[in-house]
């Protein structure tokens, strides 16, 4: 039952001049038993240093580690019945791809009639069989990555960690490699921990994504509700490509100020909301949630906006549009004319809202507010 | 077809410039061109010498007529076999040792340990000193009545011997010099080769459950074996080109017990006046040397794993 655990870990490294970074606050969550969950942030959010502290390769400086509900802080790696992943596959180049694989078992004093059961039993899941007698620098990339996904699952560990396994692939090798890990993770129920800078890998592999940045934890959720309702206005300027465009407003009573002179009424818009809404407010629209032209439903939300550039991106058109000084993003097809003046609309279910003060995402109301009121 | 005529560039003036005409050549003639000045000064600093060598190793003494005497007179010189001996156990000895000192300081360093810059350059620093400085040192050391290391053998109460005096001492005297000397020097190829390794190999090892020794005997060792191929075949020549200690501290004795190779052949072409000769036995150190070298090549090659 490899079920992970991390409770309020945080760890700080002292830097060349005896100055402390902290690179984990307070870092929480939980991968259930055969779950694929996969970190998400930008280099140096601490992503892969919390790999490492569940790996044992790096110790938290406080915090729970529980791995299948037992404390493993001061369990060493190898008895933690986990396998792990390296980004730069860290095979061993002077062994054959059969000893990289059962370097562990060997490690761990398996017979050699078990040793080699294992060997091929992992050699055909991963389709290896043929390059068995190879050393690592005679084999592509995506099969030194089949070659570390081997030697992590050797040993029978049901629990693997990945960090940032697909970097060194190109494009088309990381699309199938994506769908080639995923497979084998429900096939062989797996519980993986992934560890990646790429949102397109969390979004299609991984059943929960943690978002990162800076040390902290932003969001927890599923892929869809990531991309639905981000926690914070960080979350919404990340996830996406392009991402959520984010502008500042300013409250006032009914309606919308957009940088000095552009006043927005917004009734409609508040009224989903409560009545302590923030003064100072993030307004978040995405590019494909934004439409040119005056919207068909009569509630929708709609600002005025000028035409600042566009991008042709294929099948769509990235427009940029310019509101009292600060700018919006409208994805439309590629054959739409985008109008220099334009009303932009988007329907008010797909307008976020986060406090200024904090960026975290303010919820609409669950229930009209004149019930509320009450 | 309505083109306007190419304007032709003017010639310039500096079309005989020679980089400019070298830039004619095709790929490995420039190559050469590059490689020319080196190939000079080996011509004429290695090239020129050895057949000089060749020649003279087949002159009589008086310098009249081809002989091949100088070469049958190696077989039954006694200075020369004593000599000869004498560098064998020192080269088998001081080569593995060294190499193996180097090894364990290199992995020992690299670690990080508090001071370790000012540790590495510590033990490279008699790599760096001049022969014959660190060969005055070193008598200081081994002076049987004054010198440290008796004075301090002598303050326990334990026998002082007289290092450089005793003919079955002074070869192991001088060997640990050269060991001293050479572990820190190759310490800094390991250094190297170890710096080369992946640091996530040793995590790779540590998940597995593998001990540092047994990581280091089956993942960095096999890794570092050519650099050890290089620092065997630099550390053989070394020991068999050893002079400048024999030459400062003992002049080969006594009774020729540290007599070594080079410096026999220094002795026999300035001292005896006999160039022929010295010829003959540097050649034959040379022959051996190659011999040797492509022994270790051949030997270490195949089970080399390069990177």
């Amino acid at each position: 039952m490899p079920e992970v655990l991390l409770r309020s870990l945080s760890k700080s490294f002292t830097g060349t001049r005896g100055d402390r970074h902290t690179v984990l606050h307070d870092v929480g969550f939980t991968v259930a038993d055969g779950e694929f969950a996969a970190i998400l942030g930008p280099s140096g959010c601490g992503k892969s240093t919390t790999l490492r502290i569940v790996a044992g390769l790096d110790r938290a400086d406080s915090g729970e580690l529980l791995i299948g509900g037992r404390d493993v802080s001061n369990v060493p790696s190898a008895e933690r019945g986990l396998g792990m992943v390296f980004q730069n596959y860290a095979l061993f180049p002077h062994l054959s791809v059969a000893e990289n694989i059962t370097f562990g078992l060997k490690v761990r004093r398996v017979g050699k009639a078990e040793r080699n059961e294992r060997l091929l039993e992992a050699a055909r899941q991963l389709q290896l069989e043929p390059y068995l007698n190879r050393k690592p620098g005679q084999l592509s990339g995506g099969q030194r990555q089949r070659v570390a996904l081997g030697r992590a699952l050797v040993g029978g560990s049901r629990l693997i960690l990945m960090d940032e396994p697909l970097s060194n692939l190109d494009a088309r090798l990381r699309a199938d490699m994506r769908t080639e890990i995923r497979e084998l993770q429900q096939r062989l129920g797996l519980t993986v921990l992934y560890v990646t800078h790429d949102q397109v890998e969390a979004m299609t592999m991984a059943d929960k994504v943690i978002v990162m940045r800076e040390g902290f934890v932003d969001q927890i959720s599923a892929p869809e509700n990531l991309y639905a309702q981000p926690a914070n206005a960080h979350v919404a300027r990340f996830i996406g490509a392009p991402p959520m465009s984010v502008i500042e407003v300013r409250r006032d009573r009914d309606a919308l100020l957009i940088g000095e002179d552009v006043r927005i009424p917004a009734d409609a818009l508040l009224s989903r909301y409560g009545h302590d809404l923030p003064e100072n407010l993030l307004l978040g629209i995405r590019p494909e949630d934004l439409v040119p032209g005056t919207a068909a439903s009569a509630d929708a939300f709609t600002l005025p906006g000028a035409l600042e550039r566009q991008e042709l991106l294929g099948a769509d058109r990235l427009a940029t549009y310019g509101v009292g000084g600060q700018r919006l993003r409208v994805r439309v097809r590629a054959a739409h004319a985008v109008p220099a003046q334009s009303v932009l609309s988007a329907s008010l279910e797909h307008v976020h809202l986060f406090a200024a003060e904090d960026s975290v995402r303010i919820p609409e109301a669950t229930r009209p507010i004149l019930a509320q009121a009450s | 077809m309505t083109d306007a005529p190419a304007v032709v560039p003017p010639r310039s003036r500096w079309a005989w410039n020679p980089f400019r005409l070298a830039r004619r050549l095709p790929d490995a003639g420039f190559a050469y061109f590059l490689l020319l000045p080196a190939f000079i000064f080996l011509a004429l600093f290695t090239v020129k010498p050895l057949i000089g060598s060749l020649i003279s190793s087949t002159q009589k003494r008086n310098g009249d007529g081809f002989t091949l005497g100088n070469y049958e007179r190696l077989a039954t010189d006694e200075v020369f076999l004593r000599a000869l001996g004498n560098n064998l156990l020192f080269s088998l000895i001081t080569v593995p040792v060294s190499l193996g000192l180097a090894m364990l300081l290199a992995v020992l360093l690299h670690q990080n340990v508090r001071g370790r810059g000012f540790l590495r350059a510590g033990v490279f620093a008699p790599a760096i000193l001049p022969m014959v400085a660190v060969a005055v040192i070193w008598m200081y050391f081994y002076q049987p009545n004054i010198g440290v290391i008796n004075s301090i053998l002598g303050a326990i109460g334990l026998p002082t011997p007289d290092w450089l005096g005793d003919p079955s001492l002074v070869l192991p005297s001088l060997m640990v010099m050269m060991i001293w000397k050479e572990a820190g020097f190759f310490m800094l190829f390991y250094l190297a080769g170890l710096q080369g390794i992946d640091p996530e190999l040793e995590e790779a090892s540590r998940l597995e459950g593998t001990g540092k020794f047994r990581h280091f005997w089956k993942v960095s060792f096999p890794l570092l074996m050519p650099t050890t191929l290089f620092a065997a075949i630099v550390a053989l020549s070394d020991s068999i080109k050893m002079v400048d200690f024999v030459f400062v501290m003992t002049q080969g004795g006594p009774d020729n017990a540290s007599n070594l190779l080079l410096f026999y052949i220094y002795k026999v072409a300035f001292a005896q006046h006999w160039p022929q000769f010295a010829a003959a036995i540097s050649l034959v150190v040379v022959a051996v040397l190659v011999a040797l070298a492509l022994i270790q090549i051949k030997l270490m090659d195949r089970k080399i794993h390069y990177r």
